[in-house]
């Protein structure tokens, strides 16, 4: 953990400080979903379909009524007209999309393995599953299609009413010159389909809701865990039909995200109609497994990608096709994922002139896909960064060289999908990551690794990330349902303590430590004396939650200006009980002094205390001290920076084992350094499992193969190598801290540099591309086939 | 992950256990580190009516050297295998086998006795007690009897134990003289099954020579499977790494190895080969080292 290049001084920000809620959680004193229990709690358990496409012709649950312990048992028909149709929040624009409805629980036909088609509710969790067996289903079972590749083509499954040929939408984006004109001024284009795997977000904590009702008053409360409560609430409160302000929506400890606690799902209005239907709290958790079928998986796009290049390595433009699976049904973002989120990152930290990509949107009988840690962004790099390394292969250049050619020096800068790149020295960023890691050294290494027969592989990639997700005007245009600003209201009481409130709703980031960190920068006050407040929408005003790297730059940022309103209120304050003109009052390090009499001063806490106490207020200062901030900020933040990943390969099994992995990341000012770091390695780890472990495998009748841990191979501790971290700060001009987020930086980075160092490590056998994930016994056909060849 | 229902029997002597067994059988499943069971039954893949817990019976968990056997209890953890001084000393592929078994809380619970009797095809322990020619003790009311590892693993998770015996012991030789044994495993994460694993035992005699081979692999069918051509191949000649790269390569014959989502059925042969290769080189390495210190 190191900064290479310091943007300014600072006090608090830019220190390791440990997270404040870590003693809590390592203790096993946190408390989650599963740990809330109410008197009197029933326990629910879903029927899930085991055909991926069938017609529902009956259900009898007669027998599972008999089963001792339950109470109650639903099916689809049951909740027509009470429970609505799962929303979908981001209704894109400009592309035709069709929304078909979702029920959260299925009446006439089920159409990916997993959907819940009745529902248990019983005194104990063992009952409630026990009934299940005794339910008797007649299924119809359908012709299933799992491909996007075959959902397109005539003749296949049709999913939905009123969606022919699969489509959900067709989305396209061009940007800059025309492709078909710029590569009549090209040397070659190259084209290669690649194929981005399907995956599963696999938050350490599954997903899970209670929900108590009290008849009396008509409150309902839920606690859910999830990444943004009150959008919870808001779409909740729709498809429930219960007013907002009768729906507390508590978001607890929660264990992990990655996007996939983003979305509303079935459980959750099902576990909140039952709380109100049979006036008793109730409670379901998935299990692993039904977290494998009942969470929305993230990425699955083929591309067919075209390059426009000349001989130099110029790459010109890029012309890009991707079918995009989004499972059997549109989640609260999926719309937006593989289009906005992708397309218009697809000239990247590139100087490319021409980008015209189309996304077509296709429905198959899988679980729905939704935004997994990076969504949509990853893909692009991925393309990207894979185009630059067969550039280099065609013209037989070196990777770094065409990176050279092609890398925009430096932000501000107007890329041609209609972004501008807030700040950063793209080009010097990368040269130190090359430089760290030794690139030439390694260069020489694998030369004379050749010479003995190793197979050596150097892979760089560079990366830039739309994140910091706002601001709503953009957001709006793009047919996302709601603004993407932030809030906070930071409470300074009589004491002098502080209690923030922020909409953001961290799952696991630390951020109770970093917004002390912005709040101790603004007010002088000591880190102990923050306390941070989130996740209940009745404690907290309405907030946007935690996803898309934004929560340091939009939620942070709302607490930065939150702290700043306080500041100069207590300044009006503290010119009053120092007897002395506003203007003549410096602020510094928490406490208040005419310019020039340091010595003679007031501090924070005493300015506090006279807030309260009120008899010295100044003329038109209201009493008390704290400011709310709504905080929608002008445009977006762009981190970005350069990955180098050394592989070596086993030639006689094709394992992979990484020998270096250097991150070079430019997240605007560091917070909290230890905290960004554990961001850089924990999404390095997650990238370097697309590239190599990681897939969800679907057979062709809809059966997901990898629905446990033993089969869907996240990579443990053994497998990590380690991760060498620096951060270069250029602050963007975009957020009052200068922070740009480093949530998915890391993530988004580290699968193209693997990729690309395995493949380098092949490219002199004449291997072009590998479709990940890079097993070995992958790369060992391939060394066959060359060897043999 | 809710099973369904099931009676947990709890004996405190041997004896109780095995009148447990004699009484329900069939339906009764023996409880020991829970490693394997406790999954499927989580998965409603196996409900037994009865499950019959052996972990508060005294005196099961044991390491212990007589008339040139090592005998070990039937619940004594991975862990204790991998640590032990007397199996490292004398039977060094037993530890070693163990130490890749699974990760460390796996290695804390798991038992010898549950891994063997359960018998996963593609676990660790099977090769290894397959090459090292072990025996395995089985006890019911009507008396003991020992089975010879070629004899135990009938078929995946299938074995010569009735449904009314339980392991009691697994023995092993002690190993004197001029041995070397090592278990390769591949796997592409650390804490999974063997794609391919492979057990290898070699005894030279004082000039060099191969007095005594053992390979037995492991994922790669039904059962362990013993590679008796690279045996045969290995058995009488000098030893040396050139006659081992060479004749490995027998290993893969005649297996029809099973395709997954990992790795096809080609794949693992030929890793079976690989695999062997690598255990039989540094088994060889030990072994020599032995002949080097004894001068």
């Amino acid at each position: 953990m190191s900064i290479i290049h310091k943007a300014r001084p600072t006090q608090h920000l830019g220190k390791p400080v440990k997270r404040k809620e870590d003693p809590k959680l390592v203790t096993g004193r946190g408390l989650y979903v599963d740990d809330i229990k109410l008197p009197g709690m029933l326990y629910v358990a879903f029927l899930r379909s085991p055909y991926a496409h069938a017609k529902i012709k009956s259900i009898d649950v007669s027998k599972a009524l008999r089963v001792p312990g339950v109470v109650a048992v639903y099916t689809g028909e049951d909740f027509r007209g009470k429970i609505g149709p799962i929303p979908t929040g981001w209704q894109l624009t400009g592309a035709d999309l069709k929304v078909p409805e979702w029920p959260a629980v299925a009446y006439d036909k089920v159409r990916f393995i997993g959907e819940i088609v009745a529902v248990v509710v019983a005194s104990d969790p063992y009952r409630a599953r026990d009934a299940l067996e005794a339910i008797e289903v007649d299924y119809e079972p359908l012709q299933a299609v799992v491909s996007v590749e075959d959902a397109i083509k005539p003749g296949a499954p049709q999913l939905h009413e009123g969606v022919p040929n699969n489509i959900a939408f067709r989305w396209r984006l061009k940007g800059g010159e025309d492709f078909e004109e710029i590569s009549k001024k090209a040397d070659k284009v190259i084209k290669q389909r690649m194929v981005n795997q399907r995956l599963i977000p696999s938050a350490m904590e599954p997903r899970g809701a209670v929900a108590e009702y009290n008849r009396y008053t008509g409150e309902l409360t839920l606690w859910v865990t999830s990444q943004n409560p009150h959008v919870h609430r808001l779409l909740l409160s729709g498809v429930l039909g219960i007013p907002e302000n009768k729906l507390r929506v508590i978001a607890p400890d929660v264990g992990g995200g990655f996007g996939s606690k983003i979305p509303v799902y079935p459980l959750e209005a099902i576990v909140a109609r039952l709380a109100m239907d049979l006036g008793k709290p109730i409670k379901y958790v998935e299990t692993r497994r039904e977290n494998f079928l009942g969470t929305i998986h993230g990425r699955d796009h083929v591309e067919y990608v075209e390059a426009a290049i000349k001989n130099d390595g110029t790459v010109l433009g890029l012309r890009v096709r991707t079918l995009a699976n989004m499972g059997a049904y549109l989640s609260t973002a999926a719309p937006g994922v593989p289009t906005i989120l992708f397309g218009t990152m697809l000239s990247g930290p590139y100087k490319i002139r021409s980008v015209d990509v189309e996304v077509t949107g296709v429905f198959t009988n899988t679980i729905p896909v939704d935004a997994y840690r990076g969504a949509g962004r990853p893909e692009a790099t991925y393309i990207l960064e894979r185009i630059m390394d067969l550039v280099a292969r065609e013209l037989n250049m070196d990777p770094a060289d065409v990176r050279r050619k092609n890398l925009i020096p430096e932000a501000p800068y107007a890329a041609i999908t209609g972004l501008t790149y807030d700040s950063g020295k793209y080009l010097e960023v990368f040269e130190r990551a090359l430089k760290i890691a030794d690139y030439e050294g390694w260069r020489k290494r694998q030369s004379e690794a050749r010479k003995e027969g190793r197979l050596i592989g150097v892979g760089i990639a560079s990366y830039i990330e739309v994140c910091g997700l706002a601001p709503s005007r953009i957001a709006r245009a793009t047919g996302f349902g709601l603004g993407l600003w932030e809030s906070a209201i930071v409470r300074v009481h009589p004491s002098g303590k502080v209690t923030v409130y922020t909409g953001a709703s961290p799952h696991g980031q630390g951020e109770d430590i970093a917004f002390a960190q912005i709040v101790a920068e603004e007010l002088g006050v000591s880190l102990e004396d923050v306390e941070v407040i989130h996740g209940d929408t009745a404690l907290v005003q309405f907030g946007m939650g935690t996803y898309g790297s934004r929560t340091t730059p939009v939620g942070g940022g709302a607490i930065a200006l939150a702290a700043r309103r306080v500041r100069e209120k207590a300044r009006k304050i503290a010119a009053a009980l120092l007897e002395a003109r506003e203007e003549d009052v410096v602020f510094e390090a928490g406490r208040f002094y005419v310019k020039g009499v340091p010595e003679k001063a007031v501090t924070i806490q005493q300015v506090a205390l006279a807030s309260y106490t009120a008899e010295k207020l100044p003329p038109g200062v209201e009493p008390g001290l704290e400011a709310t901030v709504f905080y929608d900020p002008e445009n977006f933040t762009f981190p970005y920076g350069t990955h180098v990943c050394v592989v070596e390969i086993d030639r006689e099994t094709g394992g992979v084992k990484i020998l270096r992995y250097v991150a070079v990341d430019d997240a605007g000012i560091i917070v909290n350094p230890m905290l960004a770091e554990g961001q850089v390695i924990g999404g390095a780890l997650q990238g370097i499992a697309q590239a190599l472990y990681e897939e969800a495998i679907y057979d062709s009748s809809g059966n997901l193969l990898t629905a446990g841990f033993n089969d869907y191979m996240i990579p443990t501790a053994r497998e990590a190598p380690k991760i060498e971290s620096y951060f270069y700060e250029t602050p963007s001009p975009h957020n009052p801290l200068g922070v740009k987020g480093i949530g998915e930086t890391s993530t988004i980075a580290s699968t193209p540099a693997v990729v690309n160092a395995v493949l380098d490590a092949l490219a002199h056998l004449g291997v072009r591309h590998i479709d990940m994930p890079l097993l070995p016994s992958k790369i060992y056909k391939v060394l066959k086939e060359k060897e043999v060849g | 992950m809710y099973p369904p229902r099931f009676s947990l029997i709890v004996p405190s002597t041997v004896e109780e256990a095995l009148d447990a067994l004699s009484r329900y059988g069939e339906e009764a499943k023996v409880l020991a580190g829970g490693h394997s069971l406790i999954p499927l039954m989580k998965l409603r893949l196996a409900s037994p009516k009865y499950l019959i817990y052996i972990g508060k019976i005294q005196g099961l968990s044991y390491i212990r050297e007589e008339a040139g056997k090592i005998s070990i209890g039937c619940m004594t953890t991975h862990a204790m295998i991998e640590s032990s001084d007397l199996l490292r000393k004398k039977n060094l592929l037993l530890s070693e086998t163990a130490s890749k078994i699974g990760d460390l809380q796996v290695r804390n619970m798991g038992t010898i006795g549950g891994s063997l009797a359960h018998a996963d095809p593609a676990a660790d322990y099977p090769a290894a007690i397959t090459a090292l020619e072990g025996e395995i003790v089985a006890r019911s009311v009507k008396g003991e009897r020992v089975i010879k590892a070629q004899e135990f693993f009938k078929g995946p998770f299938s074995t010569a134990l009735r449904s009314d015996e339980l392991l009691v012991e697994v023995r092993v030789p002690s190993m004197e003289g001029y041995f070397g044994a090592a278990y390769e495993k591949l796997v592409f994460r650390a804490t999974d099954y063997a794609i391919v694993g492979v057990a290898a035992v070699l005894e030279l005699d004082r000039g060099g020579a191969i007095q005594r081979a053992r390979v037995a692999l492991t994922g790669v069918g039904s059962t362990p499977v013993r590679a008796k051509s690279v045996e045969e191949e290995l058995i009488g000649k000098q030893a040396s790494k050139d006659l081992i790269v060479k004749v490995s390569t027998r290993a893969s014959e005649g297996l029809n190895p099973p395709s997954d989502i990992r790795a096809s059925s080609e794949y693992r042969k030929a890793m079976a080969a690989v695999m062997t290769k690598r255990a039989l080189l540094r088994a060889l390495e030990r072994a020599q080292e032995k002949i080097a210190s004894n001068g």
